[in-house]
């Protein structure tokens, strides 16, 4: 009902069921509406245009058009009805068994399903027709039957995905009976669908009984069907051409509507299951809205920490100011500002939720659908990014910022082998002929430490292993020769055993290319292991930047803080480990003061009146009003354990 | 890949096995005696036994189905029980007809389905949006309004092509295009559309793909984003939605058939089915399945070369 609720709010929609109502009512209240009966010769009026005594003009008999589509729609749509009603009692009832038992009985039925989806059914028909001389409801029912199999299908793969859904299965396991189950459970999820198959099965069945009537296999003149009045049309057709129009014209209507209503049933249930987002309309649609602002004074915070860092005489490669990503209206990103050093290593930490892949994916301009980027400054070895055309901005990605994903193996495509998307990515960046690339892409393959790359080259995504596939996906990364490379999480699907191993492999790649390292994780070892600097990120802002060594030694935000203590390794055994209680806010309801107020400690009410900026300290930077009674705090605790 | 095309030849052969004995089986119900439309009204039942002795026709089913077996796997089909033409004969000389047709639409619904829906789904915007609304349109017309409109402004108005008949592709190669051209066009609209959303619709799914993700933000370049990875991940499971088009693209040809006065195979199989003349029918059948069984098996190897997966197993 949910759905029929949400389908009368589009206005498509409605106007196709109006039309199909219309047509209907129309057609089955015939003797009232027509304005003639159907065989009344009017031999006056032979082949006559649209007049005012006959609306859609005569046929070659001088009939009335108007009256015979109507009478005629009767034939056509009681013969739709049965195909259709045939077509949902066995499509639905097959389908749920074959779903809901499964096993054997599955197998069988789908190898059926397969077999009757392979026959003409038009042809299907013609045997039908031959066999039971001319009967139109044999035909029709016989269509349904056959069709079916498309139903059972569908019927099957969702009824079969709702029994594995885990709370299906936990009221298995609570007692629910199989009848329950079906009603509650798999009902539901299978009605969507279903609507949609049978308003889309009654347009082809509409079509179907239509060429029946054509061919005039279906009922015998004088009597009129849908189908045998454009076959009648096209009789006259050099005489009069204008019959054409009203007798094909209601059934391609009938069909569009059904066809339209269709996709707006699916739609409905579909936009129901993929809730929130914008969803992706085109290639086109990947393209951010770039917007340049103005520097607002926050954004004078991360001079400082430049000012701190340029004091070591550090050459400044990435330069971000004021960097923000909104998709729709939820600002997802806000004003972030950081550089990145040449050969420096910089981490990003904070809980799912708080923007840090967005963060970089608003860096190498790949954000979902429908986004705007802002920013006041951003830019690579001095050059302006923030300016560039999506196209310019292509030939920075990978030739100068490469990017490694989370999930390795589906970081790659699963239909080509993995040396052909190394040497593609040769081929793109150094321009190199074909067997050259082979060779480079051997090079790389061997330099991440792959042990036989000759093998690896000839793999699918499929036969490796995640630390082999983030092997292959860095040895793609690496192809272009970056200055920078983002990874994003690089570790964190991978098995414990295999993640050192590919974070040496990082690092020492870094430090042979010297190139410069972005880090996202929430992995405080990875981090202190590896980064010269950490980068705190809570909702959408930085909270903390600071020496990776000064923040563990000693947070300036209450968040990096609470984060720390809840290490596993830095608590004594036995101890409870402390959690930070709550969540991360959704994006939504995220505050313009401090946003980490509601789950601090130190919360007094200057946290809440007026949004915090980052204020220098002495080791970097922090978003906190707080930070002195954080440095008492940590005094007093050096106290309490000298 | 042999293996691969000869596994699935042997999977097909019990589906043709069961295609034969479903429309004999079916046969068996029709009300009444075949021999009795035959004769027509007025004949005595003694006239009625003599027929059905010479047809056959009052033997077991079974039995009757051994026969037609044996028979058809020597390429024997029967022969019509009204003019006692060999089916095969009959099948051989018009099945030209209905293949290219059928062929020829399905060729050009792929190329321009895909071409459409590939459009529409890079593309985006108003254009995309025309398109996508004009599939949904011509996926709703009548196949064969759509054909008698044609015929009606471009063969009887405007003179550009013959009304109706065929001509071999022996005989003219020109006026083989010329001939088909109307009733292809007219036959492959409705796939051709509904190709177009498939293809748009997968292509969206493929581009959401973490991997399309990581090819961007490494700077492959667009244009093999987008047709080497993307439409071929998008193909695999367009493969088999082809096979089903080709499907309905075959009992389309019943109509173009009939509409453009071409005699091939859904011309006959119109006549027979008015004439009851089931051994017609039967082997019509039998020859659809085939052509179906083909494509398909074309489709199979197709899939397995796109899909890795596949290939392995």
């Amino acid at each position: 009902m949910i759905l029929l609720r949400r389908l009368l709010r589009q206005p498509l929609a409605i106007a196709c069921l109006a039309v199909i109502t219309l047509v209907v009512l129309a057609c089955v209240f015939a003797s009232l509406v027509a304005p003639y009966d159907p065989y009344a010769q009017d031999l006056a009026n032979i082949l006559s245009g649209p007049s005012g005594t006959h609306w859609l003009g005569t046929d070659a008999l001088g009939r009335d058009v108007l009256s015979r589509i109507l009478y005629g729609g009767r034939v056509t749509l009681f013969g739709t009805l049965q195909a259709v009603v045939t077509y949902v009692v066995i499509g639905v009832s097959i389908g749920l068994i074959a779903g809901t038992i499964g096993g054997i009985v599955d197998s069988i039925l789908m190898r059926v399903a397969d077999v009757i989806q392979s026959i003409p059914a038009l042809i299907t028909l013609l045997v039908v027709l031959a066999v039971f001389g001319r009967s139109e409801t044999a035909a029709m029912v016989s269509f349904g039957i056959f069709a079916s199999a498309g139903l059972m299908r569908v019927v099957r793969g969702v009824s079969m995905i709702a029994r594995t859904e885990p709370y299906v299965a936990a009221g298995t396991v609570a007692g629910l009976g199989p009848f329950q189950i079906l009603w509650r459970h798999i009902r539901p999820a299978v009605i969507g669908p279903v609507l949609t198959q049978v308003s889309l099965f009654a347009g082809i069945a509409m079509l179907v009984e239509a060429s029946l009537g054509f061919l005039n296999l279906g009922v015998l003149p004088p009597a009129a069907s849908w189908g045998n009045l454009v076959s009648d049309a096209q009789l006259a057709i050099n005489r009069q051409q204008w019959l054409l129009v009203p007798t094909g014209g209601i059934v391609a209507l009938m069909c569009l509507c059904l066809t339209l209503l269709g996709i707006a049933l699916r739609d409905t249930y579909s936009s129901k299951s993929t809730a929130g987002g914008k969803s992706l309309s085109s290639w086109r649609s990947f393209a951010a809205t770039m917007r340049r602002v103005p520097a607002t004074p926050a954004a004078a915070a991360p001079a400082l920490v430049s000012e701190y860092s340029q004091t070591a005489g550090r050459e400044i490669l990435l330069e971000v100011q004021d960097l923000s990503v909104a998709v729709g209206d939820l600002t997802l990103v806000d004003g972030v500002s950081f550089d990145v050093g040449r050969g420096e290593t910089i981490g990003i930490v904070g809980e799912s939720g708080c923007g840090k892949s967005m963060t970089v994916s608003g860096l190498l301009r790949v954000p979902p659908p429908g986004a705007t980027i802002s920013a006041a400054r951003l830019t690579l070895g001095g050059e302006d990014l923030l300016g560039l055309s999506e196209q310019q901005m292509h030939k920075v990605r990978g030739k100068r910022i490469a990017y490694i994903s989370q999930e390795p193996i589906s970081s790659l495509d699963p239909l080509h082998v993995a040396g052909r998307q190394v040497a593609e990515a040769v081929r793109a960046h150094r321009g190199v002929s074909r067997s050259e690339a082979r060779r480079i892409a051997l090079e790389l393959l061997a330099s991440v430490r792959l042990p036989d790359p000759e093998a690896v080259y000839t793999k699918y995504p499929h036969e490796m292993s995640g630390g082999m596939a983030q092997r292959v996906a860095i040895a793609r990364a690496l192809a272009g020769e970056p200055e920078l490379l983002i990874a994003d999480e690089p570790t964190t699907a991978l098995d414990v055993s295999v993640q050192a191993g590919v974070l040496d492999l990082l690092v020492d790649l870094r430090d042979q290319r010297g190139m410069s390292l972005i880090l996202v994780t929430h992995d405080w070892g990875v981090l202190a292991d590896v980064c010269d600097r950490a980068i705190v990120m809570y909702a959408g802002q930085i909270v903390e930047d600071a020496p990776t060594a000064d923040l563990i030694a000693a947070p300036r935000h209450p968040y990096s803080a609470a984060l720390l203590e809840s290490i596993p390794a830095k608590v004594a055994p036995g101890v409870l480990l402390p959690m930070i209680g709550g969540t991360v806010p959704a994006p939504a309801d995220w505050p313009s003061s401090c946003r980490f107020a509601g789950r601090c400690r130190f919360a007094t009410d200057d946290c809440t009146h007026a949004p915090i900026p980052l204020t220098p300290t002495v080791t970097g930077v922090s978003r906190c009003v707080h930070v002195d009674r954080l440095e008492e705090k940590e005094a007093a605790d050096a106290v309490t354990t000298a | 890949m042999l293996r691969l095309v000869g596994g699935r030849a042997l999977l097909a052969l019990p589906l043709l096995f069961i295609v034969s004995i479903l429309s004999f089986v079916l046969a068996s119900f029709a009300p009444g005696s075949i021999a009795a439309s035959i004769l027509g009204t007025g004949a005595t039942p003694d006239q009625i036994a003599r027929v059905e002795q010479q047809l056959g026709t009052n033997r077991p089913v079974l039995s009757q189905y051994g026969d037609w077996l044996a028979h058809a796997v020597r390429g024997d089909l029967g022969s019509s029980l009204f003019n006692g033409e060999s089916v095969t004969a009959l099948l051989a000389s018009r099945m030209s007809i209905t293949l290219s047709l059928a062929i020829a639409a399905l060729l050009f619904a792929v190329v321009l389905g895909i071409a459409l829906g590939a459009f529409s789904a890079i593309r985006g915007g108003i254009a995309a949006r025309i398109t996508d609304g004009l599939s949904v349109l011509l996926m709703s017309v009548p196949n064969f309004w759509f054909a008698t409109i044609l015929l009606a402004i471009l063969a009887v108005q405007l003179g550009l092509f013959s009304v109706s008949g065929y001509v071999p592709f022996g005989v003219s190669p020109r006026d083989w295009v010329a001939s088909l051209f109307l009733p292809v066009i007219a036959l492959m609209v409705g796939s051709m559309a509904s190709l177009a959303l498939n293809t748009r619709s997968e292509m969206l799914t493929v581009l959401k793909a973490d991997f399309v993700k990581s090819l961007r933000a490494n700077g492959i370049p667009v244009g093999r984003i987008l047709f080497v990875h993307t439409l071929r991940n998008a193909a695999a499971p367009l493969l088999p939605v082809v096979g089903l088009l080709f499907v309905g693209l075959l009992g389309g040809t019943v109509l173009m058939e009939q509409i453009f006065g071409m005699g091939g195979l859904g011309a006959l199989a119109v006549t027979a089915t008015t004439q009851h003349d089931l051994p017609v029918i039967q082997g019509i059948v039998v020859f659809y399945t085939l052509a179906v069984i083909v494509v398909f098996l074309v489709l199979d190897v197709l899939v397995s070369y796109v899909n890795p997966k596949v290939r392995a197993s």
